[in-house]
């Protein structure tokens, strides 16, 4: 449906160093589906949506929705983002503080050259306001609403003209804790009812895992990795994606060889010989960063019946957090971070038994 | 589905609105003042004879010892007037935001009043004052004290400077107060918690902090004051106390008419003005380094002067006499008296509104009012709405050289009106398209004059549209004119409608740059008074001075009402 291809975008910033905010960025994005785009601020997440939108020109690529291609720098193709028709959120929502709620969501159907009869206008808006729950509010100033209001104003004006493609930049970014999950359940339901293809662009991981089909990580103007949440959070690509998509303890060592299962290799780090799973063929001597998540570390005051990876450790630190416990566990001159239940009171200073499962070790080829 | 062909090849009417504001401007801003230059190195183009080029002008212009007068006379009222105006403005602007002296919110008032008493009528009331032969004021005292001679004398340079200095006071006063509003209070008092008392606070931080602005200040003045006109050719002329400006108007109005010296004397004071406006926009750029804003929200704290707030109070008052009471008050005396006349007993007695009746049936007097409206209304809109494009390019494109639009389009910052005036007469004179001696060719002058107070307006309000506002129009569809039409200009009211009030009020009162481009049925309001001037009608001169006044003040109050519905800050 959408298909990005190998997208350059290149600036000079006010020094006029030359800024690569895209890099060879390429994906597809199959009808209906809902992809993000992921990272840290500056990794170009941002520069592929709006190159996408027509708001901003790479210097090389494609970008087609379709088949109707609407950039290519080989056939010297710009469509200006009036013509292209896709449904835009902004970070900021960008409501239009001189129009009314209505006004706002009537805008888009009224411009262009599209002729379509106030009667069909307002049945189309109306609509529109319903699903998002701002029907009883169309006839205030825009300027009066609360956040999440103003939010769903930005989405309902995006979805009013039934655009092919719908582009949310960050839209959840400026909104409070509380209202952001709630709004992120909201957002997710809309776009699986319509079924409306959709870019999300985001560096909040929890939003990223919860909302997508898919996603793709970047970093420095670069795709890292694309797959699904589930294999983006337990399979991570590179030490990048293990870090930026969630917390995880890493640990450096060198392969001894594969450890009888497919998949799986005895790999011999700074806390002993652990057993872990990669995704790409090891060899003996390789140098890997082996990868686990903190929940992933389990903890257990008597020693564990059986299985691989058991170590004992004192308790060093722990920080309760509410619904859980971070403990950081002293294993010779290693800390690990493990997330617990409340339910482990083990006090500091005591000794506890730490287990790793093998399917839960990532071992990543170091850079 | 198909690429549609016509998707990147559609034409775009936005493109024909953005060339034309552009081209307005660039010629607007260009032309007159290269021809000026250009014409300075020539000699009169004659019947019988072509320009020829020559230096001659120059070497006229500065080979004479009178020109070294002239400078220095120039210099010593613009130094003399900037300096005045900026020690009262500053004085009054400390004593306004700094201390307790009671009722001062009224005083905040006073910042209106050169808009609201056009310069030339202000130099007359004051001559009406302070003159040595018929002023109230020299006669009042001699009177009083039994002074042989007149004690003030308004036709000296320190009549000028004295004049000019009142007039412009409220406006350093204003550009002051901005400057102590902007600084957290928070630097004042942790230099008086580290001991420091009143006097060493106000020498060593505030002074020290608000630099920038008073030196942006100062230079502001010098430049007003050294391309005002009203003031040296009422109160220089007669004594023959000459500067560039009434220099320029002389020579133009010899016959036969010397351009070529009136241009050499232009471009020197452009010269100058231009020095000026550039260091005062280099310090204001400048002046982050040295900004005292936090962003947050502070009451500025109150100094109290105990006892001597009521001093500072009849401070206060004594200025709102001297700039507002009376010189309306003497404007008004004379305006219901025969012939003119000190005030007496006997004066009073034959109080007449003859001078009404003559102004209201002055034969030139409805078109003159018409062609002012005309005049203020045409300009107004236009310069705000070609601004308004022009400042969308320079705020929010990242076109190449919109730096290079910004200086171009604030170009005429630097022209005195006189010397704009000078230069438009010879452009349109050399090349006749038909526009000499009508009123379009006033028409362009007021453009080009108020067209970067215009930009100015407008650049304030742009700055504050998020971009993202018009992105979400783009992306909802809309084309670029659309937009610019329901979007971004809507979202620019507050400054467009700021600004077109105020280019709508000074255009009224434009006397400089009309002086030397109206013709007969082209005059503005403030001609009329200049011609009633030069006649020696100062009784009717007075009336249509009381009603041209009143008329002003109306306007300024429905402009601060309109401002304040549409919710305008300044």
């Amino acid at each position: 449906m959408l298909r990005v291809e190998g997208l350059y975008t290149e600036y000079p910033n006010e020094k006029g160093e030359i800024v690569k905010a895209a890099q060879d960025v390429t994906f597809t994005v199959p009808e209906g589906k809902l992809f993000t785009l992921l990272g840290p601020s500056g990794c170009g997440k941002t520069t592929t949506l709006r190159s996408i939108a027509g708001l901003e020109k790479p210097r090389v690529g494609e970008i087609a929705v379709n088949d109707r291609v609407v950039y290519s720098s080989s056939k010297g193709v710009f469509v200006t983002p009036n013509r292209r028709g896709f449904g835009m959120v902004f970070q900021s929502y960008a409501i239009w503080p001189h129009m009314t709620v209505f006004e706002n969501a009537a805008f888009p159907l009224q411009v262009g050259d599209k002729k379509i009869s106030r009667a069909d206008i307002r049945t189309k808006v109306m609509g529109v306001l319903k699903a998002t729950q701002l029907d009883h509010l169309a006839d205030r100033e825009a300027t009066k609403l609360s956040g999440g209001q103003q939010q769903r104003l930005a989405l309902a004006r995006a979805l009013v003209m039934e655009p092919a493609l719908l582009l949310l930049d960050e839209p959840l970014s400026n909104l409070d804790a509380k209202l952001r999950e709630k709004m992120r359940f909201e957002l997710k339901r809309l776009q699986r009812e319509l079924g409306i293809t959709t870019i999300y662009v985001t560096h909040d991981q929890s939003e990223a895992l919860a909302l997508s089909h898919e996603i793709a990580v970047m970093n420095e103007g670069r795709i890292q990795q694309i797959g699904s949440p589930r294999d983006v959070y337990e399979r991570p690509a590179n030490p990048f994606v293990a870090d930026f998509v969630g917390s995880t303890n890493f640990m450096d060592g060198s392969v001894l060889g594969p450890d009888g299962n497919e998949g799986l290799y005895r790999v011999r780090t700074e806390i002993g010989d652990v057993t872990v799973l990669a995704t790409e063929h090891l060899a003996a001597q390789d140098k890997v960063l082996v990868s686990v998540r903190p929940e992933d570390v389990a903890l257990t005051e008597s020693r564990p019946g059986g299985g691989k990876n058991v170590w004992q450790g004192t308790v060093d630190q722990k920080v309760f957090l509410g619904e859980v416990v971070d403990f950081q566990v002293k294993l010779g001159e290693r800390m690990l971070l493990s997330r617990q239940h409340p339910s482990l009171r083990t006090p500091i200073g005591n000794s506890i038994y730490i287990q790793l499962d093998p399917e839960k070790c990532v071992a990543l080829k170091a850079a | 589905m198909t690429v549609p062909h016509d998707d990147t090849r559609r034409f775009e009417w936005g493109w024909i609105v953005i060339g034309l504001c552009v081209a307005i401007t660039v010629y607007i801003a260009i032309v007159p003042l290269g021809f000026l230059v250009w014409q300075s190195f020539f000699t009169p183009q004659q019947a019988e004879k072509a320009a020829q080029f020559t230096l001659g002008n120059y070497a006229e212009a500065y080979g004479s010892s009178e020109t070294a007068r002239l400078f220095w006379n120039s210099v010593k009222f613009a130094i003399g007037t900037s300096i005045f105006s900026f020690v009262v403005g500053t004085g009054l602007a400390w004593m306004n935001e700094r201390t307790n002296t009671p009722f001062k919110n009224l005083f905040y008032a006073l910042s209106i009043i050169p808009l609201i008493i056009p310069g030339i009528l202000f130099t007359v009331a004051w001559i009406l004052l302070a003159s040595p032969k018929i002023g109230i004021v020299n006669l009042v005292l001699k009177n009083w004290f039994g002074f042989d001679a007149a004690p003030f004398d308004i036709y000296s340079i320190w009549g000028m400077i004295w004049v000019d200095g009142l007039h412009y006071s409220p406006m350093a006063f204003l550009l002051m107060s901005a400057a102590f509003r902007a600084m957290d209070p928070a630097l004042e008092e942790s230099a008086m918690m580290s001991g420091a008392n009143v006097f060493q606070v106000m020498w060593r931080i505030t002074l020290r902090l608000t630099w920038p602005a008073i030196f942006a200040t100062i230079l502001i003045l010098f430049v007003r004051s050294i391309e005002s006109f009203e003031v040296p050719a009422l109160l220089g002329l007669p004594v023959g106390i000459q500067v560039f400006t009434s220099s320029i108007y002389q020579a133009v109005h010899r016959y036969p008419s010397q351009i070529g010296l009136a241009s050499a004397y232009a471009v020197t004071l452009l010269l100058i003005t231009t020095v000026g406006v550039y260091f005062q926009s280099r310090l204001s750029s400048r002046g982050s380094k040295y900004a005292t804003m936090t962003g947050k929200g502070f009451r500025p704290r109150q100094i109290d002067l105990g006892p001597w707030r009521w001093l500072t109070a009849a401070i206060f008052i004594v200025y709102f006499l001297l700039i507002v009471v009376l010189p309306f008050a003497v404007l008004l005396w004379s305006s219901f008296q025969k012939f003119y006349s000190v005030p007496s007993w006997q004066a009073l007695q034959n109080l007449t509104l003859d001078p009404y009746r003559f102004i209201l049936t002055y034969p030139n007097l409805t078109r003159s009012v018409w062609n002012s409206v005309l005049l203020a209304f045409g300009s107004a809109t236009v310069i705000m709405l070609v601004t308004s494009v022009i400042c969308w390019i320079v705020v929010k494109t990242k076109l190449p050289g919109r730096w290079l639009l910004d200086n171009i389009a604030s170009l005429p910052m630097v022209f005195p009106g006189l010397v704009l005036g000078l230069s438009i007469m010879i452009f349109y004179l050399n090349f006749d398209i038909g526009i000499y001696g009508t009123i379009w060719i006033m028409f362009i002058a007021y453009i080009t004059r108020f067209m970067p107070y215009g930009l100015r307006y407008n650049t304030t309000s742009m700055l504050q549209i998020h971009k993202e506002l018009e992105e979400s129009a783009a992306m909802s569809g809309a084309s670029w004119f659309t937009t610019f039409w329901r979007i971004i200009l809507p979202l620019l009211k507050p400054g467009l409608v700021a600004g077109w009030i105020y280019v709508m009020i000074v255009s009224i009162r434009e006397l400089s740059s009309s002086i030397l481009l109206y013709s007969p049925g082209t005059e503005v309001v403030s001609i009329v008074i200049w011609e009633l001037w030069e006649n020696g009608q100062y009784v009717e001169l007075s009336a249509l001075g009381v009603m041209f006044i009143l008329a002003l003040f109306v306007l300024v109050m429905l402009a601060q009402w309109l401002g304040k519905k549409f919710g305008v800050k300044e």
